[in-house]
């Protein structure tokens, strides 16, 4: 238990704790040795205790956000067992994620693989079962959702998947791939205007309409990645979480999908979250862009903050790990290389989960205390517990011992 | 002298109810030693099936073979195969794709490199344990004493790749043939990857053709670079000319696609159009013109032949009418361009 | 080195591919697209696929007009007059009995004709019952998961721990009077187990896969996602079985016959029958036992070979 688990993990509703409160339960952390470093100042307590919703107030205005998630976990179980399973642990693959996303905006969620960040977006849709927290969809959390009500739900609330092919069922026709979500929610209407209405569609991602009676074997990559923007599009949704949209895609044909996504955009004033490996792609595509790292967010800021100043080190490294293709930039660029691996998200590493692998790493606090994602610059989110130090320059990275040859 | 001469190398594949495809057509380029050649393209562009026959790993049955391969003076493509299977793993060594299917998953990882010395350099088994040892320090896997009784699946997926380079680069060859070695990777890990390949390259004049469709790691690694379209080679040059002048409508294409990182956000992209399906034959028009935006009447109904560009030294072109920076003189805009700079060719 | 096979023969399939993607857009049209006749492209240049089909042709034709092939009936003792049991004789093939007479002096070629219906009938029916069975079992599996799947794959376990024609004997040996039917359903209970695994291991497969997931994301129903995506997508190896399990159950059948568990009727012959009849004299008289086991053998060789085939067209790998 962390920080700031107890802290967000309360109802909106609920009065927030008085700082009095806090201090109280801080010091009852102490009592029992969880927090064994310097206690939080009252600003870190703030922060802490930040809330999406507090959050989305300072970066906008309450009634334009269509997505927020307050402190979201998905923990999968590992069984074992002959006969009977036994829980023996659980991967903590989302852990305590909050997030705000705006009505018409585009949010990036970038990671390397096993950060977590596709079980989000499947945790934010209800394709994955979340174990705790909140997800606050146009008002209703959808987190609390059952049966009939969670379903009907499901057709403001889309995704785009990243094979295009595996998520298309191969034995049915185009048409019948595009009518199933129509059918579903009863937004048929006769079989004519159903057909033009199709057609439309088509056309607005850019197939003809005698793609209607082809396969999905029959198409290209691209084509493919089309036809899933278009069922996705099928029954009208508010938000679409497109995972790795292009990746499965050759370079050529990977701009125009992203065209084609900031197209739809535009025309029908949707909400994107993109979750992508590829920062450039993200960052392309974003207007705000979250970093994740084994479970947690490390960094939101607007896109073009993110390359501009990355604040937090783990953002740093991967940026200047993303090849350009401008040779004269690449052969003058710092590069930050990175020691080790991922650690395990069954076993994450205490206190800030990135101090394995951080050459800013500090003595004692890095390892001991999780720092919370606390706004540095308007609209700029950060945990690190030294990101103001690392950007002024004041702290250097520890010398690593030589590593490589 | 070049370290190896690749010679109008054509790979057809033949499959039974299937018309005889060309999936590398003419392919010619040197690789010096210690210089980095990258190969660069999209899926279906033949790179991949270029490296494979310059190894000689396509299967006799259904697929063949033309052109020359030199390496350092004999041609690999007429070696009887025993003497082949000699040089592969000591003169010429490949690392791929996917590191976990390229390792054995029953062997641990110290046979595995101790094989490959005990074959080709013949140690002793007490010897080529401590040169593993060695070599798995040298790619930078951390306690190679423990690394060296695990199990593929033990290790992350670049100590994977790590390990796959040390069994390549074991016996020292004299060329190395990476295919998409980062793709399967993370960006971080990537970084570290492109890294120890760029210091073994310098440091033991290993020659290094790159194989990748990452125009980014290409633009960090290579000295020279061939971008491929449709098993030929489309554009030639070394990497700060091809980077500075694109001059083929394709690369000039696939450099207006990728998002970069250092672009003013909201910029659009500018996509090719089509996709590689669109592909036409070589032989009487220019595969890309169905998906060319500066294609003249030419680029249909003649083939272009790789000739010097109008731009740069020793950059080479296969296109009618290139794409040109604003006033460089000739006809940029395409459509009715009087001039074709690839004239002589013909 | 290490690992070459395996890329040699991922760049086989890719040059195959990546051939069909050029070569593609006219053949598409003249396909119709469809994965089964792509699986038919496949399928027509298989020679295993021709052998195995005409095989089977030629027994349905043959159990069809049996009634027009066989030249006698089946149960008459026309040649009781040439047979000498004692002295070791039976008749010898003369014009109109080509295979001469067997030990009670019927026609042996007639016997086997008419024969050939009662195995079609017994291997098509045990695979159509085994087929239902496993197909609800396996459906109510890999649908709901869970405790169903754990209730339902434990049942299926402790079926499939007894060895099957253990099973099938002791199922057939419950019957008071042993026919037809009893055969049959001895045969077919066997099977369930095995389709139930199969196609339960395939819905579990496709509960994962993206495009269930897809249609979940779009609010689609449960009963829709089972019945539209998961469940065709998962029968082409069930199918594939079927055809390898009307084999095994016409030797099933010919061996629970064989034991005098099938059909005690004289009247209507049975190829298990009739080799378990010859058995009691093979030192004598091999032959008897010789035809009605090579065309057991013979048919079950042509339904494996067409699931095999089958299963070569079908397999996805193959597919582009």
């Amino acid at each position: 238990m962390t920080q700031d688990d107890l802290f967000a993990a309360g109802e909106p509703e609920q009065p927030r704790p008085e700082p009095a409160e806090l201090t109280e339960r801080i010091e009852q952390l102490h009592v029992e040795g969880l927090a064994e470093t310097d206690a939080p100042t009252e600003d870190e307590v703030a922060g802490g205790r930040a809330s999406a919703a507090a959050l989305s107030a300072a970066t906008a205005d309450a009634a334009d956000v269509l997505l927020e998630v307050n402190d979201l976990k998905v923990h999968f179980p590992i069984k074992r067992g002959v006969v009977f399973d036994k829980t023996v642990g659980y991967v903590y693959a989302v852990d305590g994620v909050s997030l705000a996303v705006r009505r018409g905006e585009t949010y990036g969620l970038v990671g390397e693989s096993g950060c977590g960040k596709s079980t989000l977006g499947r945790g934010i849709l209800r394709l994955e079962e979340p174990t705790a927290g909140q997800v606050i969809f146009d008002g209703v959390d959808v987190a609390g959702l059952a049966g009939e009500e969670l379903r009907r739900t499901r057709r403001r609330m889309q995704m785009v998947f990243q094979d295009p092919l595996g998520s298309l069922d191969p034995r049915q026709s185009v048409e019948s791939l595009l009518l199933e979500g129509m059918k579903a929610h009863g937004l048929t209407k006769g079989k004519i205007e159903t057909n033009r209405e199709l057609r439309e569609l088509l056309s607005s991602v850019g197939l003809p309409a005698t793609a209607l009676r082809k396969y999905p074997h029959e198409f290209s990559g691209g084509q493919r990645q089309r036809i899933g923007i278009a069922r996705a599009l099928t029954v009208g949704p508010e938000l679409i979480v497109a995972d790795e949209p292009v990746s499965a895609l050759d370079v050529s044909v990977q701009a125009q999908v992203i065209n084609l996504m900031e197209d739809l955009q535009q025309e029908r004033g949707l909400t994107y979250i993109v979750i992508a490996h590829d920062l450039a792609v993200v960052r392309h595509i974003s207007d705000r862009v979250g970093v994740m790292y084994l479970g947690a967010l490390v960094e939101e800021a607007p896109s073009a903050d993110v390359y501009a100043e990355p604040l937090h080190p783990y953002t740093r490294a991967l940026m200047s790990a993303v090849p350009v293709p401008d040779p004269v930039l690449e052969d003058t660029r710092e590069r930050i290389i990175l020691t080790g691996d991922l650690p395990s998200p069954a076993n994450p590493p205490t206190g800030c989960r990135f101090h394995t692998r951080c050459p800013w790493r500090q003595e004692t606090r890095c390892d001991t205390e999780r720092p919370v994602l606390t706004e540095l610059k308007p609209g700029h989110r950060v945990a690190c517990h030294y990101a103001t130090e690392i950007g002024s320059g004041r702290l250097k990275p520890n010398a690593e011992p030589l590593q490589l040859v | 002298m070049p370290l190896l001469e690749v010679e109008d190398l054509g790979v057809e594949f033949r499959r039974r109810g299937l018309e005889p495809f060309r999936a590398v057509d003419g392919v010619s380029f040197d690789v010096d030693p210690g210089q980095t050649v990258g190969l660069v393209g999209e899926s279906g562009c033949g790179k991949s099936v270029t490296s494979l026959a310059i190894m000689r790993l396509l299967m006799p049955r259904g697929n063949r073979v033309t052109g020359r391969v030199s390496f350092d003076g004999t041609d690999l493509l007429r070696l009887p195969i025993r003497d082949m299977r000699d040089r592969r793993g000591r003169d010429l060594a490949m690392i791929f794709q996917d590191p976990l299917s390229s390792l054995n998953p029953v062997i641990s990882i110290g046979l595995q490199v101790t094989e490959v010395l005990q074959r080709h350099r013949g140690m002793k088994q007490s010897a080529a344990r401590a040169e593993a040892r060695d070599l798995l320090d040298q790619v930078g896997i951390p306690d190679p004493d423990r690394r060296l009784k695990e199990y593929p699946h033990q290790l992350s997926g670049g100590m994977r790749q790590r390990a796959l380079i040390a069994m390549a680069v074991a016996c020292r060859p004299r060329l190395l043939i990476a295919d998409e070695p980062t793709t399967a990777l993370d960006v971080t890990i990537q970084a570290q990857i492109l890294q120890l390949l760029g210091t073994l390259v310098r440091e033991n004049g290993t020659a290094l053709i790159m194989i990748t469709h990452d125009l980014g790691v290409v633009a960090g690694l290579c000295d020279e670079v061939n971008v491929l379209y449709g098993g030929r080679i489309v554009e030639r040059a070394n990497r700060h000319e091809l980077f500075a002048t694109p001059q083929h409508p394709y690369t000039h294409g696939l450099l207006a696609s990728i998002p970069r990182l250092d672009a003013p956000a909201g910029e659009r992209l500018h996509p090719v159009q089509g996709s590689v399906s669109d592909n036409i034959p070589w032989t009487s028009a220019c595969a890309f013109a169905p998906r060319c935006g500066n294609e003249v009447d030419r680029c249909r109904s003649a083939s272009p032949e790789l000739t010097a560009a109008p731009l740069g030294h020793g950059h080479q072109l296969r296109c009618f009418n290139p794409v040109l920076p604003d006033g460089a003189g000739v006809g940029a805009t395409g459509g009715s361009a009087p001039v074709d700079s690839a004239g002589e060719a013909l | 080195m290490v690992g070459l096979t395996k890329k040699k023969e991922r760049i086989d399939q890719l040059a195959a591919s990546s051939a069909t993607a050029v070569v593609d857009p006219t053949d598409v049209e003249s396909s119709g697209g469809s994965i089964l006749a792509d699986a038919w492209r496949r399928l027509r240049v298989s020679p295993v696929f021709w052998i195995g089909a005409v095989i089977i042709s030629v027994f349905v034709l043959i159990a069809i007009f049996a009634d027009v092939i066989a030249p006698h009936d089946p149960g008459e003792l026309l040649l009781r007059s040439q047979t000498r049991l004692a002295r070791n004789q039976l008749a010898p093939p003369q014009p109109g009995f080509p295979l001469g007479g067997d030990q009670l002096g019927r026609d042996l070629f007639s016997r086997l004709v008419i024969g050939s219906r009662q195995t079609l009938l017994v291997g098509v029916f045990a695979t159509l019952i085994g087929f239902t069975g496993g197909l609800i079992l396996g459906t109510l599996a890999g649908a709901f998961g869970g405790k169903v799947d754990t209730v339902v794959m434990r049942l299926v376990d402790v079926l499939l721990s007894i060895p099957s024609l253990l099973l099938a004997i002791s199922i057939a040996a419950l019957f008071a009077n042993p026919s037809q039917t009893s055969v049959i359903i001895a045969v077919s209970v066997v099977q369930i187990p095995v389709f139930a695994r199969l196609l339960r291991g395939q819905m579990l497969a496709q509960r994962e896969s993206d495009h269930v997931l897809a249609a979940r994301a779009l609010g689609v129903k449960r009963a829709p996602i089972v019945f539209r995506h998961m469940l065709p997508n998962s029968l082409s190896p069930v199918i594939v079985q079927a055809t390898l399990v009307v084999a095994i159950s016409i030797i099933d059948a010919a061996a629970l016959s064989f034991l005098g568990l099938g059909s005690q009727s004289v009247k209507v012959p049975e190829w298990g029958q009739m080799l378990g009849e010859a058995q009691q004299k093979i030192d004598s008289y091999p032959h008897l036992a010789f035809w009605p086991a090579g065309c057991i053998i013979v048919v079950a060789l042509g339904f494996t070979l067409l699931g095999e085939s089958l299963r070569e067209a079908l397999d996805p790998k193959n597919r582009r």
